[in-house]
């Protein structure tokens, strides 16, 4: 779609404690609806919100980490992780999830979701969206 | 130019509603036009007409409301938190069986759908938050 905008979901805060991380994967999920081109960027303490194997059952907060899995087949297949975010944090990308998309024009083939990029490099990728929303 | 604004605090407890607020006035008045604000998150309780500020503090949710009928500006409060933080329209009253609502005139309870569009047809999607 040649007037689609380019949106840019920027998560920055970890999964639990407050509620922006959650609320922002809602409106992901609903804006994915709309045929626009979209991608997602984790920094800070956002990282987090793709760990693997989150428990949530000691704090009684609903555990909505599944929810990225499904993200490959909203067609949001663009997703950012900043390199020095994770770094500082002492994680790695075996860390997070593995999150995937079929592509459809090359046979469904499995592809990875997932982009580990640099500062600098989020720097080029946010000046070329048209809207970043940042959670 | 078409500006949309998110707002994602509460009133009082975050300076982003009031800076919100200013942004609009000056863009109004600079000629631009508001397509839409669009709250979310806590910014929902921006929408609420139950609130009783003391009498020499701004009263942000009458400021809001003010603001849309002088300028005709469209002031959405997002469905889904709105449930969550008991934003409650004639609408969400009677699906939910509330006893009453609380939503401020010049207000509508909406979809999240809304904010896309708000950044499909805006110049600029401006977001006020933390």
């Amino acid at each position: 779609m040649s007037d689609a905008k380019k949106f840019m979901y920027i998560n920055r805060k970890a999964p639990y404690g407050t509620i922006y991380a959650w609320e922002s994967l809602e409106v992901v999920l609903i804006g994915a609806a709309f045929d626009q081109e979209v991608s997602l960027a984790f920094v800070d303490d956002g990282v987090y919100q793709l760990m693997k194997g989150q428990d949530t059952t000691e704090v009684g907060i609903k555990n909505f980490s599944p929810t990225y899995a499904a993200l490959g087949d909203y067609d949001v297949n663009k997703i950012y992780i900043e390199k020095e975010s994770l770094e500082a944090r002492g994680l790695t990308l075996d860390d997070l999830q593995h999150l995937v998309w079929e592509d459809e024009d090359e046979d469904w083939a499995e592809k990875d979701s997932i982009r580990v990029v640099t500062s600098a490099e989020l720097a080029e990728i946010f000046e070329q969206q048209d809207i970043t929303l940042s959670f | 130019m078409k500006f949309s604004i998110q707002v994602s605090e509460g009133p009082y407890n975050h300076e982003s509603s009031v800076t919100a607020i200013n942004f609009v006035k000056a863009a109004v008045e600079a000629g631009h036009d508001i397509f839409r604000v669009f709250f979310y998150h806590d910014g929902v309780n921006n929408g609420t007409n139950y609130a009783t500020p003391p009498q020499d503090d701004m009263n942000i949710q009458k400021t809001w409301s003010e603001l849309a009928a002088a300028h005709d500006i469209d002031l959405v409060v997002c469905v889904a938190a709105a449930q969550r933080r008991g934003i409650v329209d004639e609408g969400e009253m009677t699906r939910n069986k509330k006893d009453g609502m609380n939503i401020m005139d010049g207000f509508r309870i909406s979809g999240l759908g809304q904010l896309i569009e708000a950044g499909i047809e805006s110049d600029r999607l401006v977001v006020f938050g933390d």
